[in-house]
């Protein structure tokens, strides 16, 4: 009987995975469609009049005075460049924060836990204006950023790992004639590597999908990423072009989908890990 | 293991290899203090030292005291948008909470597939909420436009579609930490149940959601606090549409939840009201932060019982 359940089981929740997936398609196939017909023939498959090739994709690049393969490069750009910074430089710091542990190492760790709870409106209109004045408005400054607004939750995240390292190995490392810095980079970072990529996943998903602080630091004239190029061209003209937003719009997932099923299994294992921390 | 090393380390002071990393602060902690001090610290003082002033820039502001705290109070829109938001974060709790409950409960049933369809529900948490917006708006609009309307045209539309949005996005989230947390449930623990005669529900109800109340809370505190500081979805999808407009010239954007009423004071065409928009932004922060303190306070005191 448990066996005929599991099969009902399995069927119903196949049905259910295959519906949950469908908005994706839908998207897919309407990049396909001519753009008043995004909004008549939704659920319609492209064929006949409604059928454009890869019109879509080809207009979508260009229009909008701003091409959209940089607004995916500075994507990229922005998102290695800053992941790389905070996980160097919030390791570093979680690892000295709880060998050295003094007054200041006590100061900085409760402000990084503070800093988890506080909301970015908070402090978004003086971060925009201090960003603009020591030039962070830039793809290549802008990691400095996000590693000061992001520092809270990495840092944490590490310092709760660095807690259940032994200091012997260190001590022995010293005996053996390593000065810290080779202690920290030859010992200490391979044994972090678990929690770092449980960090990475995280930051990651953020920084790829932030539109916010990227749109109010970067110089929009210049420097676009990717969300800020969908609401930007969805938001300033009058009649948008449904179907070339579609066809972008499936250009800025494809990424997304490629690195999800190449690393699913650290994906979800640096979820888990974040959330049960944060 | 990490008890034994903090006792040691309390008794005797700083370890004689801890004592010889201290002068490597500049390398070591000062890149990240530096950058903390600039993207979190001072914002943070000056964002409080401002919703205290009048400004337009951060250059000209003057102090005023707590005006821009009592103006933010009396603001409709304000007001609106935080009840708007705090019906939308409870219904989407709630929702969000029991459907992913009862696809990981489903999927721990050894099932076959299970792998495959927690891929399929955890892949919307990876899209952009820009991105995620305009997916359902062009879902919604597909469907309302056979009824001659939109989903910019009434508030109900609106803000249920922002519900089935986020709970499309969430409920794999949400669900990956039930899996875990049903996952370490002792196995011999719900042997012991059956053993006993019990039955699956009372299994459930009496064993599996006791040991679960720690995913539990963790996951209702993220819904919650998630869903107040929502922003990218709701600017995608309404961007506060429809609007009614007040005999006095305001205008209530009926689908603006908090943090987009925020972001619209800021950067409205009233710059003025600047100052008014850094108290809500404030009041906002001690929203979010007493929420979060709340649920350490509750998490803490689970873990004194256990």
């Amino acid at each position: 009987m448990e066996k005929k359940n599991g099969k009902a089981l399995t069927v119903v929740f196949s049905i259910i995975s295959i519906v949950y997936v469908l908005p994706i398609f839908l998207v897919l196939m309407n990049s396909f469609k001519e753009n008043t017909f995004v909004k008549t023939e939704t659920f319609k498959w492209p064929m006949g009049e409604t059928f454009v090739g890869w019109a879509n994709y080809i207009k979508g690049f260009t229009f909008g005075n701003y091409p959209f393969l940089k607004s995916i490069g500075f994507s990229f750009m922005i998102t290695v460049l800053a992941t790389a910074l905070i996980l160097l430089c919030t390791s570093m710091a979680a690892w000295y924060v709880i060998r050295v542990n003094n007054l200041i190492c006590k100061i900085c760790y409760y402000l990084f836990v503070f800093s988890m709870i506080v909301p970015f409106q908070m402090l978004m209109f003086p971060l925009a204006k201090v960003s603009d004045t020591l030039h962070l408005n830039t793809p290549w400054t802008i990691p400095i950023v996000y590693l000061g607004f992001g520092a809270g939750m990495a840092t944490f995240m590490l310092t709760g790992f660095v807690k259940t390292l032994p200091m012997e190995i260190e001590e022995a490392a010293a005996i053996d004639g390593c000065s810290p810095i080779k202690t920290f980079f030859v010992v200490i970072l391979p044994m972090l590597s678990p929690t770092l990529i449980s960090v990475a996943i995280l930051e990651i998903m953020w920084i790829w999908n932030d539109y916010l602080l990227p749109y109010l630091v970067l110089d929009r004239t210049k420097y676009m990423t990717i969300p800020i190029h969908i609401q930007y061209l969805q938001g300033s003209y009058g009649s948008v072009d449904l179907g070339a937003i579609m066809a972008l719009i499936v250009l800025s997932i494809i990424p997304v989908i490629v690195f999800y099923l190449s690393c699913q299994k650290y994906i979800i294992k640096g979820v888990a890990a974040g959330a049960v921390k944060g | 293991m990490a008890n034994n090393t903090k006792k040691k380390k309390r008794s005797s002071g700083m370890n004689m290899v801890a004592r010889s990393y201290v002068k490597y602060f500049p390398l070591f902690l000062l890149p990240t203090v530096a950058a903390f001090l600039i993207g979190f610290i001072y914002p943070f003082c000056k964002g409080i030292y401002l919703s205290l002033c009048k400004f337009t820039t951060t250059s000209d502001a003057t102090l005023i005291g707590f005006g821009n705290y009592v103006k933010a109070f009396q603001d409709p829109t304000f007001l609106h948008a935080f009840w708007y938001t705090a019906l939308y974060a409870v219904v989407s709790l709630i929702l969000i909470n029991l459907f992913a409950f009862m696809i990981a409960y489903a999927l721990t049933q050894k099932i076959k597939g299970a792998n495959l369809f927690r891929t399929a529900f955890f892949m919307p948490n990876l899209i952009g909420g820009i991105v995620l917006g305009y997916i359902w708006s062009m879902i919604f609009n597909g469907v309302l436009a056979k009824y001659n309307t939109s989903i910019l045209m009434e508030t109900k539309y609106g803000f249920w579609g922002l519900i089935i949005l986020m709970c499309w996005q969430q409920i794999g989230y949400m669900m990956i930490i039930y899996i875990a947390g049903l996952q370490s449930i002792p196995g011999d623990m719900l042997e012991a149940a059956k053993i006993d005669g019990a039955t699956e529900f009372q299994t459930l109800i009496r064993v599996t959601i006791p040991n679960l109340m720690s995913s539990i809370t963790v996951c209702l505190f993220l819904t919650l606090t998630n869903g107040f500081k929502l922003f990218d979805q709701n600017l995608a999808l309404t961007n506060g549409q429809p609007f009614i407009f007040q005999e006095d010239g305001s205008v209530v954007k009926t689908t603006e939840m908090l943090a987009l009423n925020i972001y619209n004071t800021f950067y409205g065409q009233n710059i003025s009201a600047r100052g008014v928009a850094q108290a809500k932004a404030v009041l906002f922060f001690i929203l979010v932060a007493g929420i979060s303190i709340l649920q350490l306070k509750l998490t803490s005191s689970k873990e004194v019982e256990a």
